[in-house]
Formats: C-alpha cells, structure tokens, sequence
C-alpha cells in the first residue's frame, strides 16, 4: 500500500471561526489526504502532541484572532523538541503581509492569506512533503 | 529481506527516522511508537521486523471494541470511558478508524475532536486510521497497531470502528470484549432481529437515553437477546448513558469489567485469543501466497498467456488456477 500524506488541520488560538479550516480539510481530503480535524481552540501543545500521536506530515494551522505571531512558532518549536523533524509547518487565516516574512524565519513553511486557491495549497503540500 | 546497512547514516530507515524503532518503542519512546505505526499502516520494508521484535512483548493489553452506527456517540463514550480507566491508574492506547473515500483515497478523520481532553495525559495514546479501502468496519492494519500500543505498555486499548450498518462485524476478531453503542429512533423492533452487530455485542450500550425511545428501545433489544434458544451464561447487559453529560459511565465500566473478568474465568479470553493467532497467521499466508502469485504470474505477463487461452475456450479458469497452484505447492 503506498503512503499516504496525512495533514493534521488545526485550530490554536481562541477565535471560533473554523469555516476555512473546514474548507480546507475539505479539499485536501478531495486531493487524496487522510486530515485530522482536530476542532475549535486548541493550544500549540495540543497541537504538537496531536500531530506527533497522528504522525501527520503537515501541520496546517488557520488563525483569525491575530494570535499568528505568537502561536505558530510555538507549535514549530514544540514539534521540533518532540523529534518531528521533517514535519511541514504551514498557516493560513486572516494574516497582515508584513507579518509573514518573520513567520517563515520562525519555521512556517508557507502562509495563505485571503483568497488563497485550495489547489495551491495541495499542490504546495505535495511539493514539500518529505 | 534484512537490511543491514539500515541505521547507517546514509541509509536512514523509510520512516524518515535514524533509529531502531522496535528497541525504543520497548523503551517507551513515543515517537518511536507513532513512526512503528506509520510504517505498518504504509507496509514499509521494515514493518515486518518491527512486528517480529515487538510480538513477544504483546498479548497483555484488554482489547475493548466500541462500534455501533454513525453518530451513536463512539468517540464521547471512549472519551468519557478513557477518563474512567486513567482515575483508576490504568494506561489507555485508542485506534481510532473514520472511512476512506472510496473515490479519492482521502479522509477526514474526526474522532480526536471528542477526546481532546486526553492529548496531554501521557498515559493515553490516539490514532486516528482510515479505512483505506477495507469493508468490516476497521482497516486492514488495525490489529498490528493494536500490538504496537500493547507492545508499548498500555493496559486498555480501544478501538473504535467506522460508523456501521449492519454486517461490519471485524470488531469481534479483534476485540476480547465488543461493545456495541445504540441509540434510540433509528428503526421499528425488525431492525432488532436482523442479522449482524447485533449478534456480536458482549455489552450493549444505549447512548442519548434521555432522548424519546430509549426504554422501548431497551425492551425490544431484551425481546431479541430472550430469542436467543440457547440459555447462555453471559446475557450480554443493556445500560442507558448519556455519554456527553457522563450519566451511566461507572455503571458500563462495571459491566466491562464483569464481562472481562467472566471470559477471564471461563477461559473464553484464552479461546478468542487462540482463535485470533489463527486468524492472523492465515491472513498473513493468504497475503504472501497472494504477492507471490502476483510476482510470478501477473508482473511476468504469464497470466496474459492463459487469459488468452481462456477467452477462445481452449481452456477454462478453473483448471488453469488448479494447474498454477498445482506448480507453486511442489
């Protein structure tokens, strides 16, 4: 059986808006990915914990409260120390572009903003899956 | 197949990791745990050594099957179950299976929403399976990740199945204890009657019973389990919950635990247990029999000259797969 990518779609932070994280777990699934949803609210530990237990390659991280900055380096640092090396770190949400460049500095490996096409971000996990 | 040069820096194992999986998945490292995992799941070249030095290790674990149909409330059962067993000091592994898509090979796989509760306890372990293409309710792969968490020490293990029908009925080969969670209003006391998984509940549980129709729904389930000809001496419990407000939890451990230690006692456990190494050991032969097939006759396009044979009725299909089998058995 070949191996299929597995995507942990996550939540951190505590904004209730999960309509694009579910758009997006929508569309991966379409492109042949086995995601775990994890739900609303979730802490970078959890996150972290979650997606070493599931032993996803990505993490893909929505965020709409303007907690981007802090939270998304945390769950990088987090898996790092938890021995997930090659896990592909990616952010998406309502995110100013000035923040970004600081983001991939911190480990994300790529950050959709509005309007992102979900096959950009399919083709971008198939790219940069290790 | 060995790979002695696996583990040497040039030659890191498939998993993507440097290291003997097996050796320190005994030691109790979980990221040892989860990549023994992924590699059975994938069938990596490694996943067979990992099974062979992990399997002296196993057969401690009570395996605990939930299943019952789409949105019975599984997930928030074994979470609400799982807490119970960690108040009581015992360490719980979960397999959690959600379906595969049977046109993109993709999943959404939900269950850890209604545990996320147990993430940070490092005495419980999650993971979420697909189906990926298998029918009964589980995925082909779930029994050996069943043997990794009791490898890896864990005292309870659940899992969970697909939301079933009626005929997905792996759970009981793979369980020493099959608990089947239903709820009220999903059909008339004919559905009760029918055949399949409701013949392999050892405790039934009746989540949503404060919803209309859960004492009916008990009183037609008793009618069913008094049809039963035989007196057997384990008439499988009905207990009502309602799983998301924990009403009924203590009372289904109890009754898990009888169930537990009645097949204990009775050697039942031992007998199930025999009957799964069986199973197992001809699923193993019957897949190898089937890859060796696949390498000798399909990949080498000798099949091609039989179908060819076939199809202008020089001969037939079933003294060709006699002939074939006749050559592979001397």
């Amino acid at each position: 059986m070949e191996k299929r990518i597995r995507v942990l779609v996550a939540k951190p932070g505590l904004d209730g808006h999960d309509r694009g994280a579910k758009v997006v777990a929508r569309a991966l699934r379409d492109a042949g990915f086995e995601v775990i949803y994890t739900g609303l609210r979730q802490t970078p530990e959890q996150i972290a914990e979650a997606a070493l237990q599931e032993d996803v390659n990505v993490v893909a991280m929505s965020i709409l409260s303007g907690a981007h900055s802090h939270l998304f380096p945390k769950v990088v640092n987090l898996l790092r120390e938890k021995g997930m090396k090659d896990t592909l770190v990616i952010g998406g949400g309502v995110i100013p572009e000035d923040d970004i460049p600081a983001l991939k500095e911190a480990g994300i490996a790529e950050v959709f903003t509005p309007g992102a096409l979900t096959t950009d971000i399919v083709e971008f996990i198939k790219k940069n899956v290790k | 197949m060995s790979f002695p040069l696996r583990g040497h820096a040039l030659y890191p194992a498939k998993g993507g990791a440097e290291m003997d999986i097996a050796q320190e998945l005994l030691n109790g490292s979980r990221l040892a745990l989860t990549r023994a995992i992924t590699a059975i799941e994938n069938e990596y070249d490694e996943a067979t050594d990992i099974m062979k030095k992990i399997y002296p290790h196993t057969g401690n674990a009570f395996v605990l099957g939930i299943t019952g149909p789409p949105g019975a409330g599984k997930s928030t059962l074994t979470d609400k179950l799982a807490r119970e067993y960690r108040k009581q000091g015992k360490t719980v592994g979960i397999v959690a299976i959600d379906p595969t898509s049977p046109f993109s090979g993709g999943a959404i796989l939900g269950d850890r929403i209604r545990m996320n509760g147990l993430t940070l306890d490092e005495g419980v372990f999650i993971r979420s399976m697909g189906t990926r293409g298998s029918l009964g309710g589980l995925s082909h792969k779930t029994a050996d990740a069943v043997k990794a968490m009791d490898a890896f020490g864990k005292d309870i293990i659940f899992v969970e199945t697909v939301g079933v029908g009626q005929s997905e009925v792996d759970i009981v080969k793979a369980a020493d204890t099959t608990m089947v969670v239903l709820i009220p209003g999903m059909g008339d006391d004919i559905q009760a009657i029918k055949a399949g998984i409701l013949e392999i509940g050892d405790v039934f549980t009746i989540n949503k019973a404060d919803h209309e129709g859960a004492d009916r729904l008990v009183t037609e389930l008793n009618m069913m389990l008094d049809l039963d000809g035989v007196m057997k001496d384990w008439r499988p419990p009905i207990q009502k919950v309602v799983a998301n407000q924990g009403i009924g939890i203590q009372e289904v451990i109890a009754i898990i635990d009888k169930h537990h230690s009645y097949i204990k006692g009775n050697g039942q456990l031992a007998e199930r247990r025999i009957k799964r190494t069986k199973d197992e050991m001809l699923d193993i032969l019957n897949s190898r029999i089937g890859s060796y097939i696949t390498e000798k006759i399909v990949d080498t396009g000798i099949i091609d000259d039989f179908v060819r044979d076939i199809k202008a009725r020089k001969t037939d299909p079933y003294t060709v797969a006699a002939g074939i089998m006749h050559d592979i058995l001397k």
